[in-house]
């Protein structure tokens, strides 16, 4: 870094640099600084006790227990899709990465009207799934389907650039020296695309706990049961009472301090990795 | 660097029982739900497709969603521009902190996001500010979900510039908005379109962080309308909309990369 930038003024400079921090204080820094405020205005007390009923205790477990489910999910299809992707022969590349990528075109809500207009009692996968009696729509299956759908492309494209990065010489080199597939994937190629999965991996976690659109639409939203930590943000928002208040706000801060430690691992990834990742979207 | 298509020898974790787990896993995760909802939009025929989307809620729907969404990332690539600057070129103390911040919005549930901004800006606002159910506030909700996009297109750009260009346009006499709008800015177009072409794509669909903030007549933006049609048990029309709205949002960014692409070619 060169000692001084010359080429703007030192006016100018500081213009800029108020402007920036002024709009990230508005937009960012100060409406979360008062949520924490909110939060623990009365106390540690009211917020523990707003974030330990049984209905944010119940909300906690189901979101966990879907991520849980999505997270390996996705974490396995996309380390398989990646070595597909840049290691065959594939038709229509662009078409099956654009395909890929499509949760990310969609909004939250489309992808749950896809899940109910595909798993519904009576159309195309639901059928099969309600003649073995389960139900997936306004249960948990949809929600870990809608889930799994949102957070798809995320390990993919983290891997995908690692890949192309690491090339073939060392994956060649173990064939040649007699190795079976299996054991260059776990003892080459894994170890060498590790940070990629590890960044996708948390990108995928962030979003599969913070997912509320989807899920919301394919969720019974039956308080204590059906409702994920998003679900029941938006369900004590709703109601008056300064009770509802804190449950809003503690549940919120809860998911806030997940967030923010989302961010920190990225960014401490980020540097441990050689900080390959520009974008991540 | 070019990469020779490899023979079976090396790649053999994606043999063809990988490739068809990855498909089926695929299909039945994304494909066949998509395929749903395109054949969903058409459940009553082109005629009942068209009957819904221009109806005249369904326009008005339309029209503010790509309405909000241009004003903002108009203020995103303004603004977005203008945070990677001072990130890059500019030293301040805690500025690694408000770098690692601007990720914040994208880990951030959008429910959160929405509370967040209600408790400073919607009623009981402590700064007398209440934007609650207003045009205003669902902009201001965008902008904050949208935030990374421009910043984190534009930033690598701007390190990756050579700053002797500027430092000559300086010495040569040119004043810092000239040095701006004649050596850094054309280099930063293609980034900028980039970011703002995510954002708009982000901004078309975004459902999380306005459910709390919009919702009345006129800030009823297309997601919202999805989400009331869906509850009033009118999945193909809720189809419709949503197709429409994954239309709008593929055409803007193939727009836009066409617009890149001749950016580029007339950028030298």
């Amino acid at each position: 870094m060169p000692a001084d930038p010359p080429a703007v003024s030192r006016a100018s400079r500081v213009g800029l640099r108020t402007v920036a921090l002024v709009y990230l204080f508005v937009l960012l820094m100060a409406p979360l600084g008062l949520v924490f405020y909110r939060a623990f205005e009365n106390g540690f007390g009211p917020f523990w006790e707003a974030v330990t009923t049984d209905a944010a205790l119940n909300a906690l477990k189901l979101t966990i227990i879907i991520t849980v489910i999505a997270v390996p999910l996705n974490a396995v299809f996309g380390v398989m899709a990646a070595l597909i992707l840049v290691r065959r022969r594939v038709p229509a590349r662009p078409l099956v990465s654009a395909l890929i990528d499509l949760p990310l075109a969609l909004s939250p809500v489309v992808v749950g009207l896809c899940i109910i207009l595909v798993w519904g009692p009576d159309d195309w996968l639901g059928r099969f799934a309600s003649d073995a009696g389960i139900q997936v729509i306004f249960a948990l299956p949809g929600m870990v389907l809608a889930t799994v759908f949102v957070c798809l492309p995320f390990v993919v494209r983290e891997v995908v650039p690692v890949l192309r990065e690491v090339g073939t010489e060392q994956e060649e080199a173990a064939t040649t020296l007699g190795a079976t597939g299996p054991q260059t994937f776990w003892r080459i190629t894994l170890p060498a695309i590790r940070w990629g999965v590890i960044y996708g991996v948390v990108l995928t976690t962030a979003r599969a706990l913070g997912e509320y659109g989807a899920v919301a639409v394919v969720s019974s939203r039956v308080s204590g049961q059906s409702e994920t930590l998003t679900l029941f943000v938006k369900q004590q928002y709703d109601q008056l009472g300064d009770e509802a208040q804190i449950g809003a706000y503690g549940a919120s801060v809860v998911l806030l301090v997940l967030a923010i430690s989302v961010v920190l691992l990225m960014n401490l990834l980020n540097r441990t990795g050689g900080g390959s990742h520009g974008d991540h979207r | 660097m070019p990469r020779v298509a490899l023979p079976d020898r090396a790649g053999r974790f994606g043999a063809p029982l990988g490739i068809g787990v990855a498909v089926i896993y695929m299909s039945i995760i994304v494909l066949i739900p998509f395929a749903a909802l395109i054949q969903g939009s058409f459940d009553n025929g082109l005629d009942g497709f068209w009957t819904t989307i221009t109806n005249e809620r369904a326009l008005t729907s339309l029209k503010l969603t790509v309405g909000v969404s241009l004003v903002v990332v108009a203020i995103n690539a303004v603004m977005g521009t203008v945070i990677a600057w001072v990130l890059v070129r500019d030293r301040f103390p805690g500025k690694a902190v408000v770098n690692a911040l601007i990720d914040l919005p994208f880990a951030l549930p959008t429910i959160v996001a929405g509370v967040t901004l209600l408790a400073i800006y919607g009623p009981g606002s402590p700064v007398g500010v209440n934007l609650a159910f207003t045009r205003a506030g669902v902009c201001v909700a965008l902008l904050l979900v949208t935030l990374p996009f421009v910043v984190r297109a534009v930033q690598p750009v701007l390190i990756e510039m050579d700053q002797e260009m500027e430092e000559a346009a300086a010495s040569l006499g040119a004043t810092p908005l000239v040095t701006f709008r004649r050596i850094i800015l054309p280099n930063l177009v293609p980034a900028i379109l980039g970011g703002v072409g995510l954002a708009f794509a982000r901004a078309l669909g975004e459902f999380g962080s306005l459910v709390l903030i919009a919702g009345t007549l006129d800030t009823k933006v297309s997601s919202l309308y999805i989400i009331e049609l869906i509850e009033g048990d009118k999945p193909g029309s809720a189809a419709a909309i949503s197709v429409t709205l994954l239309a709008i949002s593929l055409a803007s960014l193939l727009l836009l990369s066409a617009a890149e692409r001749w950016g580029s070619r007339h950028a030298r």
